[in-house]
């Protein structure tokens, strides 16, 4: 057994998920993961990328424990949580968050703002309503949102805000994990980057761990230490963030980083003019 | 020169009534497209480059919005003024059209072969029989293996990249002089965007087509445009030559746009931060008189009444116009 003071704060081993399928029929399934290892250490940035279908959303929800692995294990804090269930899930819960997509999706449109973030601590009986609101202002202004969001509803605020909300409400439990899918996809480039750099900012102050799952390979550098890419339901390679950009192993890796439109007509006309050699040949 | 321009776009004005008041989505906007060249539209949600695209179309949500004023001259024939029917007659077989989400866009319970038939057989008054040859040497041409057999199957049948490329088979079916292309790429991932892209450029080479491209990034945009408009709150804040606008930004929205962007080598890894913009557009209830960036602008601290002051594009250099009184060159020579 390894001690909690140098067991990684996640530790994900061989987890494989597979959908559909019948054991007696002998059908096989889709396996929509498939043997991933991965570690997430204390107040660290792992970046989990890939295209779409390869697996990456299917491995959060299984660390999140919302969905069932079918095989493999998952530890937190040197706890074995694969099979978790009842109070020691929910206490789980506290302490490993998660932030989607759609931001506006992301929230009921009946509740206020105040109320959406305050909704964890209600479900885990934490403090008082007063103490909820304070904590709920806190917070607002935390993800530099104006304490006057309180009262308002999701819809009078920007997909940007939106986000900022629901970074919000996945601080409510003091978490020291959040599991951020796709968080900044649905945002433009200019609200983007204000999201990624509060991320950034929460994690410094925060000590929190991400694990940051997301298609856009320039989004992920900017926030992980380390990256590991998966394409169809494997990790095909991972290491520091800087190694992986820069000196590439594997040839998916290779194909992600040169597909990748970059800002600058003279290296995306050198591309087209490669492929077409490529094609060629 | 001047013959080859299929379209030619002045002044468009287009509003859209909602809850609130009028929304002045497209706020003046003025560009033309010429035979074989590729005019690239790059701004945020809300900037109005759809609705650019929409009114082109006449593919307007109606009766909420409108064109208000401004001509769409189509080979020198003014579109806003058109009847419905003689619109439709241009609309699939002079201009055409994609969307972002090729899903939406295609009918599921149809086959493939139908739906392209479908077009060929309105607009060219093919036959049945010779409506499915044809549609299969499209899917040929659009880079479809095994062309014949996959006429009958149905859009569910097909990746997201290869009903694009469905799409893209219904729209040139017709021969069109002109494609608009909406974020035709958006919900793709960035290995088949790559070949979709290459598709799109060479229908434009073989076709002699004009292409219209909308997006929000500013890398597809180097990647397939020869101009390039960049769009702000309702309007046109930058244009030129896709090189000389990507070497010399002069807008401070356009060059914040670019700072923005996270990139995959150098600077902005997990220990640097990115130059986000603060803020948002403004409200194009009532947009501001004068500059509509100047919330956000670094500049805007100068002080000199830039923010108020008439905000016209102007020419800075032969082909590259720019709204604002402080184009980037000009203050870095100043520093």
């Amino acid at each position: 057994m390894s001690t909690p003071a140098t067991a990684p704060l996640l530790e994900v081993t061989a987890l494989t998920k597979t959908f559909g399928g019948r054991r007696r029929g002998g059908e096989e399934g889709v396996k929509a993961v498939d043997g991933v290892s991965l570690t997430v250490g204390r107040g660290e940035t792992l970046g989990l990328v890939g295209e779409s279908g390869s697996g990456k959303s299917t491995t959060g929800y299984c660390i999140l424990r919302l969905l069932d692995a079918t095989s493999g294990t998952i530890r937190f804090d040197g706890e074995d949580i694969t099979r978790l269930s009842g109070r020691p899930l929910r206490g789980l819960r506290r302490r490993m968050q998660v932030i989607f997509q759609d931001p506006l999706a992301a929230h009921n449109p009946r509740m206020s703002v105040g109320d959406i973030i305050a909704e964890p601590m209600v479900v885990h009986g934490v403090g008082s309503p007063a103490k909820r609101a304070a904590e709920a202002r806190r917070l607002l202004d935390l993800v530099g949102l104006p304490s006057s969001a309180m009262e308002r509803r999701p819809r009078e605020f920007s997909g940007g805000q939106c986000q900022r909300i629901s970074i919000a409400r996945a601080l409510a439990l003091k978490p020291d994990l959040i599991i951020c899918d796709e968080p900044v996809s649905a945002l433009d480039v200019s609200v983007q980057a204000q999201v990624l750099n509060l991320l950034k900012d929460l994690q410094d102050e925060l000590g929190l761990a991400y694990l940051f799952i997301a298609h856009d390979l320039a989004v992920v550098r900017s926030v992980s230490d380390r990256i590991a890419v998966m394409q169809r339901g494997r990790i095909v390679e991972s290491g520091p963030a800087e190694q992986m950009y820069d000196a590439p192993q594997h040839e998916y890796t290779q194909q992600l980083l040169t597909s990748a439109p970059v800002a600058d007509p003279t290296e995306m006309r050198r591309r087209r003019r490669e492929r077409r050699a490529t094609v060629a040949s | 020169m001047m013959s080859d321009t299929i379209l030619d776009v002045r002044d468009l004005r287009t509003h859209v009534e909602s809850d609130r008041g009028t929304v002045r989505a497209v706020d003046g906007v003025s560009f033309s497209v010429a035979r074989g060249r590729t005019v690239g539209i790059v701004g945020e949600s809300g900037c109005g480059k759809t609705m650019t695209a929409l009114s082109i179309m006449g593919l307007l949500p109606r009766p909420h919005a409108r064109v208000v004023g401004g001509q769409i001259l189509f080979n020198g024939r003014d579109l806003t003024g058109l009847p419905a029917r003689e619109l439709q007659e241009i609309r699939g077989r002079d201009i055409a059209m994609i969307f972002q989400d090729p899903m939406t866009s295609l009918n599921p319970t149809l086959t493939v072969g139908t739906q392209i038939s479908e077009t060929l057989r309105r607009h060219e008054g093919l036959s049945k029989a010779k409506a499915r040859t044809r549609a299969a040497d499209l899917l040929g041409e659009v880079g479809i293996p095994e062309p014949a057999r996959r006429l009958d199957d149905y859009p569910f049948q097909f990746s997201g990249g290869m009903r694009q490329r469905v799409m893209i088979a219904i729209a040139i079916s017709c021969n069109p002089q002109l494609l608009v292309a909406d974020e035709p790429t958006t919900a793709l991932d960035v290995t088949v965007q790559a070949r979709i892209l290459d598709l799109l450029h060479d229908l434009r080479d073989q076709h002699g087509m004009g292409l219209v491209l909308i997006t929000h990034d500013m890398g597809v945009v180097a990647d397939i445009a020869d101009d390039t408009i960049v769009m702000y709150a309702g309007q046109i804040v930058e244009r030129a030559d896709v090189h000389e606008l990507f070497a010399r930004p002069e807008h401070p929205y356009t060059r914040a746009l670019l700072g923005a962007m996270p990139s995959l080598h150098g600077d902005g890894g997990r220990s640097g931060r990115l130059a986000a913009i603060p803020g948002m557009p403004p409200s194009l209830l009532e947009p501001p008189a004068g500059c509509r960036f100047a919330a956000r602008c670094s500049y805007a601290h100068l002080a000199d009444g830039c923010a108020d002051g008439d905000s016209e594009l102007r020419e800075l250099r032969p082909g590259h116009w720019v709204r604002t009184a402080h184009p980037v060159s000009a203050l870095t020579e100043v520093a």
